[in-house]
């Protein structure tokens, strides 16, 4: 195994890890800020660098049902969205999970019209969180590249055949420069393997029915084995993303502890707000703030337990959520880690925030400012409050 | 092509079983289509409507051939991705046959909801057939108008009532639409009529590239008719010049039959319970504005025929 070193943006790492996995159907829409994923990938089909065929469908309805028609015809498919377009594509979202079908996508975060606005936030994303595909969130374009890779093995698993979305934050990590170690071709080959589906529209000799109705005798079990599923991948991550490891030298599980274990106060978050937080805790520690984070990586699965556990010593802790759930208590992630924590003997103080709607900053300031906040009980338990908004 | 002797002993790839009313025209389309296959192999998908809730109530199909069912009008944009994953993998080897894709849809996800997707695959030039069973309104959700439903007919969202008698406007001529697209093959047919449509069926899957058949298909709930007379409405649709018989080969116009002498298309109306209200005589005015509509568009047609 070696490494390349580049300097790639979210996106550029994002069509790399496409076109190292090869796949063999790709159907897609452009959308701000995921366009350029399609774009280069264009570009190596158009060039012969990939088996790819590549359908530049009319809509991202479309490039959802051409995933759906291509997946279920045994075909290694993958797509990239974002914001609107993942929005067009929600119902058939889930119907690319209840067919059971590993397509794999890349997501760039962006907020939800109207207002209409280009910037990062989660709603996208989270609004496709019920929907049976599992949501993996990257911290940096490196842990994009990784995850889009550990995607295809997770997805394809005999125990999860479940669509996978691997999402980074829009113009933050899809158009930002990183140094990334990239993989060789053969590397990222050897580690997904080759695609052997159980059954195939494409194999005439065995005809088979995909997509029939389900009345109320059927319908029940087939989407609790759904929920199976997603049970199933807990483990399957944790074993894809530590296999990873031991080829390619970095860990990969459902949640990252970061100076979590003796920490006082800390926070939750997902995406590029991870790095931003981890730069401030490390300040914060030197002058003696015992501060933690822990990031959740993969949201779907929810690793409830995990998060229950790592979180069970802390005094307080503040769930950030970078989309709203209009109407409910707290954003998506705060609703979720709080009800994780409701059966723990030993549970830490803990409070909603929501920032960052439409790509509003969140500096270094504002985090550290969060956690002396947090130290100086100054945010109240079980409580939402909106970081960064003018009121 | 297949003659009658040799359809019948093909043995059907749509089989019985399914829960079509008594009659239904649709089950017709498909299992003819299917035959005039023949031994080439076939994957279908169809959209969400009747031909698809009939036909596969889990854990039942009713059909023998590779079949994928995703939503409702998208039935062109799936099989898009059937025909993409079919070159991907055709060209790397790992599927040897060779397969053609066909598409089922009725009026609905054809004309209406599924207008985009289908344009768009006609326009990428996918190798496949889309037929397209038009029994002129939304029947799975209890017979709505939809874009193909005939002026005056009456339907649930367009009813007959004290001010609107039926359904207003004139139905869309998709055929036309998608001939516009400008690919190698687009047909109308018609059920009641197996060799017309078993002939254009061959005809498509030998052409190669994206082709369309809009099949007029008489469905006995919606139009209200008692069910054995489903082949003679059709052939009626075509005898009163409603449904014109043609097809557009390379952009070449075909008509495939002239009526040796054309009904008025009241015949075919006052046997269908949808256009009863049409026989009051204050609506007379509207079956010669129906019947004006008819043979206007015939004229034209012969225009783009005779060229
Ligand atoms: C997005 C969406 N909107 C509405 C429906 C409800 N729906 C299911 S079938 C149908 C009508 C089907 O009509 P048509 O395409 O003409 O086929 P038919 O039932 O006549 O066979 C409708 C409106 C749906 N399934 N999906
Ligand atoms: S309602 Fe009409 S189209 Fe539907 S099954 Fe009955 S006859 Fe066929």
């Amino acid at each position: 195994m070696q490494k390349i070193i580049l300097a790639k943006t979210g996106n550029e790492a994002m069509a790399l890890a496409m076109k190292q996995i090869n796949p063999d159907v790709v159907a897609a829409y452009p959308i701000t800020p995921a366009t350029e994923i399609v774009q280069i990938f264009s570009q190596y089909v158009a060039d012969g660098e990939v088996k790819t065929e590549f359908v530049a469908v009319e809509s991202e309805h479309s490039a959802m049902s051409a995933c759906i028609g291509s997946c279920a015809a045994g075909a290694r498919t993958m797509t990239g969205t974002s914001s609107q377009g993942l929005a067009l594509m929600y119902e058939m979202i889930y119907i690319a999970a209840g067919l059971r079908l590993p397509i794999v996508m890349a997501d760039v975060n962006r907020a939800l019209a109207a207002p209409i606005n280009i910037h990062c936030d989660h709603s996208d994303t989270m609004g496709c969180r019920d929907a049976g595909w599992i949501h993996i969130f990257s911290e940096n374009a490196q842990e994009a590249y990784d995850s889009m890779i550990q995607a295809m093995r997770i997805a394809e698993h005999k125990d999860v055949r479940l669509p996978v979305m691997v999402t980074t934050d829009g113009f933050i990590i899809s158009h930002g420069m990183e140094r990334i170690d990239t993989l060789s071709d053969a590397d990222v080959q050897s580690f997904i393997g080759k695609y052997d589906p159980m059954m195939h529209l494409l194999d005439i000799k065995k005809p088979f029915t995909v997509g029939a109705i389900n009345l109320t005798d059927y319908y029940f079990e087939h989407r609790r084995a759904m929920v199976d599923a997603q049970n199933n991948a807990l483990k399957v991550i944790k074993e894809v993303g530590a296999e990873f490891g031991k080829k390619f030298d970095t860990n990969y599980g459902l949640i990252e502890k970061y100076q979590l274990d003796d920490a006082e106060v800390a926070i939750v978050a997902l995406g590029s707000t991870c790095g931003t937080a981890k730069v401030v805790i490390d300040k914060l520690r030197k002058q003696g703030v015992k501060a933690g984070l822990l990031k959740i990586r993969v949201f779907r699965p929810f690793p409830a337990e995990e998060i229950a556990r790592a979180l069970e010593n802390i005094k307080t802790v503040a769930v950030l959520d970078r989309s709203d759930s209009i109407g409910s208590f707290g954003g998506p992630v705060f609703t979720e880690v709080r009800s994780a924590l409701y059966g723990s003997a030993k549970k830490p103080q803990i409070a909603g925030v929501v920032y960052g709607l439409g790509g509003r900053e969140i500096d270094m300031e504002q985090i550290e400012g969060l956690f002396m906040d947090l130290k100086a009980g100054k945010i109240k338990a079980d409580s939402v409050s909106y970081l960064g908004v003018r009121d | 092509m297949a003659n009658l002797k040799e359809l019948a002993a093909r043995g059907d790839k749509f089989t019985g079983g399914h829960r079509a009313c008594a009659g239904c025209g649709a089950t017709v389309v498909a299992r003819q289509a299917l035959l005039a296959a023949g031994d080439k192999p076939v994957v279908t998908t169809c959209a969400t409507g009747c031909l698809e809730v009939v036909s596969t109530i889990f854990p039942y199909t009713a059909w023998d051939v590779p079949f994928i069912h995703s939503a409702f009008e998208n039935s062109a944009a799936t099989i898009s991705g059937v025909e993409a994953a079919y070159k991907s993998l055709k060209r790397q080897g790992t599927v040897k046959e060779d397969i053609r894709f066909m598409a089922f849809g009725g009026d609905g996800g054809t004309y209406d909801i599924g207008l985009q997707a289908l344009s768009g695959a006609m326009e990428r030039g996918h190798n496949m057939l889309y037929i397209c069973y038009d029994n002129q309104a939304y029947m799975n959700t209890g017979i709505q108008r939809s874009s193909a439903t005939p002026k005056g007919s009456a339907t649930t969202t367009s009813p007959n009532g004290k001010k609107i008698p039926g359904k207003v406007q004139f139905r869309k001529n998709l055929t036309e639409i998608i001939a516009a697209h400008g690919i190698p093959y687009v047909a109308q047919s018609v059920v009641g009529n197996w060799s017309d449509f078993t002939k254009k069926v061959e005809k498509a899957l030998a052409k190669g590239g994206p082709a369309f058949i809009a099949v007029l298909q008489p469905c006995r709930l919606g139009w209200g008719y008692p069910p054995e007379l489903t082949a003679e409405l059709g052939r009626l649709a075509v005898e009163t010049n409603f449904w014109p018989l043609y097809e557009v080969e390379d952009g070449k116009y075909k008509l495939n039959s002239t009526p040796k002498e054309r009904k008025p298309i009241s015949e075919w109306l006052f046997l269908q319970e949808r256009f009863r209200h049409l026989k009051r005589p204050e609506n007379q005015a509207i079956i010669d504005e129906i019947q004006k509509d008819i043979d206007l568009r015939w004229e034209n047609l012969g225009k783009k025929c005779s060229l």
